[in-house]
């Protein structure tokens, strides 16, 4: 078992690197003024999107386990939170995840 | 080597309300306790943070080693979740080079891109002199990595305190976070349609393939923004 999560470790990290490090071997031949240069910045902050969606609509792990329309109550709060205290991530975020933990102990 | 006053400086800039250090830190609080939950020992929960670094690949390998699945199918998975850093890493490195900066020293700086010292880095390169970007960055990646590493040891310690609304309560501070940096995004036609477009294709795509549907998602959205944006000026 424990040479298992060794190796787990292993793979995770180099499945991880791999897209680093071909993303340097990319950067070498663009250049920032380059259209080809804003494409990859658009497809840079459309999969951060499209992870974080999926991460709150079909999350893993924990995550899962609270239920969907808690979910979406504790991320509009946040945003609210964000939006009213003049973008201030500290109490948006914290407020979040105290609400939702004790949304969930509640419920 | 690195210039040390850079590197210092870029350390220092994850301090401050508006940082990524604490959603960064209570996420990997999470992973720390659920690492010790599923029978990592400490040295292997620090390891896999130090050297993974990515908080969604840490998630596929904690659930993999749970029920058991092969090495390959792991090495696929995480390959798929984070395939995101290479947009990533394309859409700063350009901006960090300089002749005088080793070639070898970017395939250590690489390791760093993560969504939180990407976003410092984004938002900060253009006050830094071009020639020292590479050591300012070096100095956030490392600033971030400690916060992750020294996180992930403290959830290992603190697991058996905390239950599990609290476990869910941590896991949900970084996609709020996120979710925050993304609406500050929202600058122009281009970006606003690859967040808005991301998130939509990226679900739309999860009923395709639920492994391939962040980067499908992601690429159909980022490159439709990427030409209504040029067709409009933008």
């Amino acid at each position: 078992m424990a040479t298992n999560i060794f190796l787990a470790i292993l793979i995770t990290s180099l499945a991880t690197y791999i897209s680093r490090f071909l993303g340097v071997i990319t950067s070498k031949k663009i250049k920032e003024t380059s259209k080809i240069f804003k494409w990859f910045n658009c497809l840079a902050y459309s999969t951060l999107s499209a992870l974080l969606a999926r991460i709150i609509i079909f999350p893993a792990g924990v995550l899962s386990e609270a239920d969907y329309l808690l979910r979406f109550i504790v991320v509009a709060v946040g945003l609210i939170v964000f939006i009213k205290t003049k973008k201030n991530f500290f109490y948006a975020t914290v407020s979040a995840g105290v609400l939702l933990a004790f949304l969930n102990t509640v419920i | 080597m690195v210039n040390v006053k850079f590197f210092l400086k870029g350390f220092c800039a994850v301090k401050g309300f508006n940082s990524p250090a604490i959603a960064l830190g209570a996420s990997f609080i999470a992973v720390g306790a659920l690492f010790k939950n599923i029978g990592l020992n400490f040295q292997e929960s620090i390891l896999s943070t130090f050297f993974t670094y990515a908080l969604p690949g840490s998630l596929i390998m904690a659930e993999s080693i749970i029920i058991g699945t092969s090495l390959l199918n792991i090495f696929l998975a995480v390959w798929l979740v984070n395939a995101r850093l290479y947009p990533m890493t394309v859409s700063l490195f350009p901006l960090l080079t300089h002749k005088s900066q080793p070639k070898l020293k970017y395939y250590v700086a690489c390791h760093f891109i993560a969504v939180s010292a990407w976003l410092i880095m984004k938002d900060n390169y253009k006050a830094v002199e071009r020639k020292y970007r590479l050591d300012f960055w070096i100095g956030v990646g490392a600033a971030n990595l400690l916060v992750a590493v020294s996180a992930t040891g403290f959830g290992f310690f603190i697991a058996d305190y905390l239950n599990k609304d609290m476990m869910i309560g941590l896991a949900i501070v970084n996609p709020v976070y996120f979710i925050c940096v993304m609406v500050v995004a929202m600058r122009n036609i281009q970006m606003i349609l690859a967040i808005l477009f991301g998130s939509f294709f990226g679900i739309l795509f999860y009923f395709i393939s639920p492994e391939w549907c962040i980067l499908l998602g992601g690429f159909t959205a980022g490159t439709l923004a990427f030409y209504i944006g040029e067709l409009n000026g933008n």
